[in-house]
């Protein structure tokens, strides 16, 4: 095989495979417009913008959205505390256990959703807790952890441990070093971090759907989204819906590439 | 007068390796001292041993007559120009000479002032607005040097400072180190592999092997008496001579050095002892001839200008019997 | 050794003492930095799958549908009945299916994007796997949705290029077919491909780009010509990081129920059995066996990956 000249075969394959998986979110685009609201009929009928007013008019939307922005934003932040500190440990030291905390890191994501979402409700269950915003937001931040943990640990790896020591060479406590040096160097990494736990808990629905209940207070935007999929109402409304959903996490995502495409770890390696 | 910096049997060990293995040492204040050693002999983890880096495992460190095994690094009169420099990337030149001052609250334009006035030093003025990244090798070994002296320390710790620089840059650096040092009077404290640059610039020199130190004394003294092989090996080539073949050459049976420049070679038939030249090696300003005399290897080194022998040629070797040193141990 | 050059503060004072016992003291640092994080996936995760196991050895009274809390195998006995040993076999079915499909896709992107795609190229390559992978699941199955519905695109293409008899002669096999794409095995099969596939792509592509290039030139050197070089030089190469990808597209797909429930012929899995009988049945002994399911399938899967050298290409 000729090393600079693709084969014809390959170059279709891979730009067909890139198209197979771009093409499909198009489509929710295209239907938001469409005058049809009872089936998914294609090509649609004729193209409308009124969707969008009807979205906006409607009543059952604003809550869930509001309840993902809250459980995300908390969701992250805790993340943000949690993946740091444990990030900062593991970049520090070397010691007894390093392996099984690092894989502890990684088990709720690495293992399916429905084992943590029904682990989480097996233990809601045992300990009598009530289902509420925060037994959500409980898992979330769970699973949050690691997104902000994979990228502040290579950062730290980056950040090396001279440059603490000289800090604290030129006269700087614990918390100077901390605060002029490490958070300065950490930040766009954090940034990242955040943003993608952002959009992995805001478009979250396996877990919640184990850990949310079933009453109105305590759904969010996709499991709002899911009920529309099972007992459709008026079809193009879930696809302004919808649009609103991949934007809050496509924005976030391509943020985060940004931040981080300078440094040689870019972030969303490890989802 | 009270040392700057005294070891007391210091020893570091990591579980099982004697990185520091009880080391007493004293430096003068306002001398320029020079830790030279091996990679892995110990002379790096001494330096970090004082700046607090790493806390002896048994021992004492005085530094200006206190102990220092309470003291945190941050609280130590002592500042360290780090081997890579650890400038810090998100901040301008200015920022990083003036990080020492700010971090103990001194005001916004005082510390530029001190600042600027450090850069001046280093011979960076102007330089104050950019970022490390926009430097070159030498110019942020200048940025470490400003930022370290910027609190006014009382000792100075230099580890491996020119090791990243290339030769030419190296040999001016060296110049302006000495010279800075004897303006400021401050006690510098250099760790170095590198001998030709611990011989020039330093007043007294530690030889560093294995966690231990192997001699002290003024640069003449450690290259012209090392106290044992390893030192005379290590510090310029030396020949070192095993007590029977120190007696072959006309001394007592003891362990002795006898440097490769001390070393006549006389192409007629005299001499102390004969021998062949068995390899030449050409080094710009002299020539190292290689000798087989009689099963023993020596190097003798001729000036340039001076008649070559011949590989596989036969001839007489003469010193000066002050130049044959004998050592206390092997 | 020397004060700093302003009055201390109280905090300033905490502060440096703080400093000092880190120094003298770096495991006491260390525990504070750890413990934060270790207690909450000690107690919320490490606690929750003991939940799990614990309830999994519980059962339910046939007669009260109390569950009984008294130690059982009786749940997991249940698991061998017909009805749920059928969706246990359905599921690991489909994601040896999913798995499989997925490598074929992906290959020829990995390929591309690891060996031919430079400098802007690489960068939409990778921007092109990762913004799939990232953006929203529920949108993306929602997307299929439209597509496979019985008036949808795919049937509006069929029939527009006179492949309509085609597509309902797929649809009438038994099984895999169903009334319309979005009820039919085809469907979720084919989602599931999609939601996926990002995971495959991504370990294989790195595990490609470990290959070096000097390897394949000197395989066609030897006189190797491009598939033979493909099939014994680069496939087993990137063998760790598709072995890798497949860990990805194996669970996920056991443990989904979304798909199935959406797209599909309403035939079980097992993350729909967990899911209901959990919720609407009451039944949380036996939900939290089923869920035990998956763990011992990835488990097996992850001691064989291990032993293939798969996890260098995570």
């Amino acid at each position: 095989m000729r090393s600079d000249r693709p084969p014809f075969i390959l170059t279709a394959g891979a730009i067909g495979g890139l198209l197979f998986l771009h093409l499909p979110i198009l489509l929710i685009f295209l239907y938001a417009f469409t005058t049809e609201e009872k089936s998914y009929q294609f090509p649609p009928p004729g193209l409308t913008t009124e969707w969008f007013g009807v979205a906006w008019n409607r009543a059952d939307i604003w809550p869930p959205l509001w309840l993902s922005v809250k459980v995300a934003t908390i969701a992250s932040c805790l993340a943000l505390i949690l993946g740091t500190l444990c990030a900062a440990a593991m970049a520090r030291a070397r010691f007894f256990g390093r392996d099984t905390i690092s894989l502890l890191v990684i088990l709720p994501i690495a293992l399916p959703g429905i084992i943590t979402g029904m682990s989480l409700r097996s233990a809601f269950a045992v300990a009598d807790i009530p289902f509420s915003m925060w037994t959500i937001m409980l898992g979330h931040a769970t699973f949050c952890i690691v997104i902000v943990y994979n990228n502040a640990v290579a950062r730290f790896r980056r950040l090396g441990s001279s440059m603490l020591e000289a800090s604290a060479d030129l006269g700087a406590n614990a918390f100077q070093t901390f605060r002029f040096v490490i958070l300065p160097n950490l930040g766009t990494a954090l940034l990242a971090g955040g943003m993608l736990a952002f959009a992995l808990s805001f478009d979250e629905v396996i877990v919640t759907t184990f850990t949310a209940g079933t009453g109105n207070a305590a759904k969010t935007l996709p499991i709002w989204m899911l009920d529309e999929l099972v007992r459709p109402r008026q079809r193009p409304v879930t696809n302004v819906v919808a649009i609103v959903v991949f934007m809050a996490t496509f924005l976030p995502i391509l943020a985060a590439y940004y931040l981080t495409s300078g440094a040689e770890e870019t972030a969303g390696g490890g989802k | 007068m009270i040392p700057a910096v005294e070891f007391r049997s210091v020893s570091r060990h990591f579980g099982a390796v004697k990185a520091v293995d009880k080391v007493d040492l004293t430096i003068e204040e306002g001398s320029f001292f020079a830790m030279l050693g091996p990679s892995g002999s110990g002379k790096t983890t001494c330096l970090r041993l004082i700046s607090g880096f790493e806390s002896p495992t048994a021992g004492e460190i005085r530094i200006f007559g206190e102990a220092s095994g309470a003291v945190p690094p941050n609280r130590r009169n002592v500042n360290t120009v780090f081997q890579d420099y650890a400038l810090f990337p998100h901040m301008n030149v200015r920022d990083n000479v003036a990080y020492g001052l700010m971090v103990k609250g001194v005001g916004r334009s005082a510390r530029h002032a001190k600042a600027e006035e450090m850069l001046a030093l280093v011979h960076l003025d102007g330089f104050g607005e950019r970022k490390p990244a926009q430097l070159s090798g030498g110019q942020r070994q200048r940025v470490a040097l400003a930022r370290a002296l910027v609190n006014e320390p009382k000792v100075l710790l230099l580890d491996e400072p020119l090791g990243a620089l290339d030769l030419k840059l190296r040999e001016a650096m060296q110049d302006e180190l000495k010279s800075l040092q004897q303006r400021l009077g401050i006690t510098f404290v250099f760790v170095t592999h590198d001998q030709g640059e611990a011989l020039s610039m330093a007043d007294r020199v530690a030889v560093f092997a294995d966690g231990r130190v192997a001699q002290v004394g003024t640069p003449a003294e450690i290259y012209e008496q090392p106290a044992n092989r390893f030192v005379a090996d290590f510090v310029g080539c030396s020949n070192v001579l095993p007590p029977d073949q120190t007696q072959r050459f006309g001394g007592p049976a003891r362990w002795a050095s006898l440097r490769p420049e001390a070393i006549r070679l006389d192409p007629g038939q005299g001499g102390t002892v004969r021998g062949r030249v068995t390899g030449l090696r050409y080094l710009g300003a002299a020539t190292r001839v290689v000798l087989d005399c009689g099963g023993h290897e020596l190097a003798a080194q001729i000036p340039a200008g001076a008649a070559v022998p011949a590989v596989g040629e036969e001839v007489g070797l003469g010193w000066q019997v002050q130049s044959l040193h004998l050592m206390e141990k092997e | 050794m020397m004060p700093a050059s302003s009055q201390p503060t109280p905090a300033r004072e905490i502060a440096e003492r703080l400093t000092a016992l880190f120094w003298k003291r770096p495991g006491i640092l260390l525990a504070l930095l750890l413990a934060p994080p270790l207690l909450w996936l000690g107690v919320v995760y490490v606690g929750s799958l003991i939940a799990l196991l614990w309830q999994s050895f519980y059962s339910i009274d046939p007669f009260s549908g109390v569950v009984v809390r008294e130690f059982t195998l009786k749940t997991y006995g249940e698991l061998l009945l017909p009805q749920n040993y059928d969706i246990i076999l359905r599921t690991v079915t489909m994601a040896a299916a999913v798995t499989l499909a997925s490598a074929v896709l992906a290959f020829p992107i990995a390929f591309y994007a690891a060996r031919f795609a430079k400098g802007r190229w690489k960068a939409v390559f990778y921007l092109g796997v990762m913004l799939p992978l990232w953006s929203s699941y529920l949108v993306k199955v929602y997307a299929w949705k439209l597509i496979l519905a019985k008036e949808g695109i795919v049937t509006w293409a069929a029939n527009g290029i006179g492949a309509g008899s085609l597509l309902d002669a797929v649809l009438s096999i038994p099984v895999i077919g169903g009334n319309s794409l979005s009820t039919s095995f085809i469907g979720t099969f084919t989602v599931f491909v999609y939601v996926w596939l990002p995971y495959m792509i991504l370990p294989m592509q790195a595990s490609l780009e470990r290959v070096p290039k000097s390897m394949l030139e000197a395989s066609a050197d030897l006189g190797a010509g491009g598939l033979r070089t493909l099939w014994s030089v680069t496939l087993p190469l990137a063998l760790p990081g598709i072995i890798a990808g497949s860990i990805f597209t194996f669970s996920l797909t056991l443990g989904d129920y979304i798909i199935p429930q959406i797209i599909g012929n309403s035939a079980n899995f097992i993350g729909m059995a967990v899911y209901s009988l959990q919720g609407t049945a009451g039944n949380i002994p036996l939900a939290a066996a089923f869920a035990v399911i998956p763990i011992l399938i990835m488990l097996v899967y992850l001691a064989i990956a291990r032993r293939l050298g798969a996890f260098d290409a995570l």
